[in-house]
């Protein structure tokens, strides 16, 4: 009974991570677009992906990990998420230099161009403290990281929604509400906005 | 949800910029008609190359883009202008030479070009005019189909003399 759940926790995760890319390789716009820019947009795929992964590890939600592969897992899917995101950044500016350009500088026309803009810098900025952390202390790195995870899920998924691609629409929607669901459960249970180690 | 505040302040407020707005327009010379020209849309020059032949349709066809072209202020119709069209199409990506192909007004100022199917780029399905032959201000127009499955765009331009 046990392993039956164990199965089907993983299951669930692996149809809510493969469905949406399966979807996204049957997508009749593929056939128009050369190997630079389909890469680019699985690069997108999959970091959105890899979102749902992050808030599920860390916060102990995946059976048969235990606490410290869980966090260790969770350090390297997040270095796994920068390199998505630049291969994504620049197989676009590849394909339509100054489309790229104009997202970066917020001049824009497509609505979804500063969600995801904003969502790159935060995921930078957390990798960034990340190896900083031991100068942070634990009480401000976590404020940090949490502050800029919500930033990154909320822009990321605003940014997947809007943009018109190669992704199916009803898995897509399913793979952002479950990374929105899975980012707001662990920031609950861990009570990350909570005050804490206060002297009495 | 907006509440609005009616107090002394924001009766005043508004009032006064009623008033304001309303004897600068009698102020200022009346503009003929005062059609305003069309300014240009951000990212509407992406992947522009100067100078596309004029040709009767671009590579198979299949969807058309169509518009019209005027002049700012009276709105008269402006015949022989030359407007350039290029996109992201089945056959080709938008800075391909054969994604890219010019026509000219008739005398009604109105434009139709063949083209290949227009196909999302770039997160959203959209074609790409310009007026650029020197005689009005040069604008660059990008607009955005409804469907990925239209086949049909329509853009509209009112150009203002240099």
């Amino acid at each position: 009974m046990r392993l039956a759940r164990v199965a089907l926790i993983w299951a669930a995760l692996a149809a809510a991570i493969f469905v949406p890319i399966a979807a996204a390789a049957a997508s009749p716009l593929l056939a128009w677009r050369n190997a630079i820019y389909i890469l680019a947009g699985f690069a997108g795929i999959i970091a959105l992906g890899l979102m749902l992964v992050q808030p599920l590890l860390i916060g102990g939600y995946l059976p048969g990990l235990s606490a410290y592969r869980g966090r260790r897992a969770h350090h390297w899917i997040g270095g796994a998420l920068v390199v998505a995101v630049v291969v994504h950044v620049a197989g676009l500016w590849i394909t339509s230099p100054p489309d790229m350009i104009d997202a970066l500088l917020f001049v824009s026309p497509t609505p979804f161009s500063p969600f995801g803009v904003v969502a790159m810098l935060a995921i930078f900025a957390v990798a960034l403290l990340a190896v900083l952390r031991r100068r942070l202390g634990p009480r401000k790195w976590r404020i940090a990281h949490v502050s800029l995870a919500v930033v990154i899920v909320v822009g990321s998924v605003v940014h997947a929604i809007l943009v018109e691609g190669t992704m199916e629409t009803v898995s897509k929607a399913a793979l952002c509400a479950l990374a929105l669901a899975a980012a707001i459960k662990v920031m609950a249970d861990l009570q990350v906005w909570r005050k804490r180690a206060t002297s009495r | 949800m907006t509440i609005v505040v009616l107090n002394r302040r924001n009766l005043l407020a508004a009032g006064g910029s009623v008033l304001a707005a309303g004897v600068s327009g009698l102020l200022l010379p009346a503009r003929a008609q005062g059609l305003a020209p069309t300014p240009s849309m951000s990212g509407g020059a992406n992947n522009y190359r100067k100078g596309a032949a004029i040709v009767d349709r671009i590579g198979k066809g299949g969807f058309w883009m169509s518009g019209t072209v005027r002049r700012a202020g009276d709105g008269a119709p402006l015949a022989g202008q030359r407007i350039q069209i290029w996109a992201h199409t089945t056959e080709g990506q938008e800075h391909e030479p054969q994604s890219h192909g010019a026509t000219l007004t008739d005398n009604d100022g109105k434009f139709r070009l063949e083209m290949p199917q227009i196909i999302p780029i770039f997160g959203q399905p959209h074609g790409h005019l310009a007026y650029d032959s020197g005689e009005f201000k040069t604008v660059f127009l990008r607009p955005v189909m409804r469907s990925a499955k239209d086949t049909s765009l329509e853009a509209h331009f009112v150009l203002q003399p240099v």
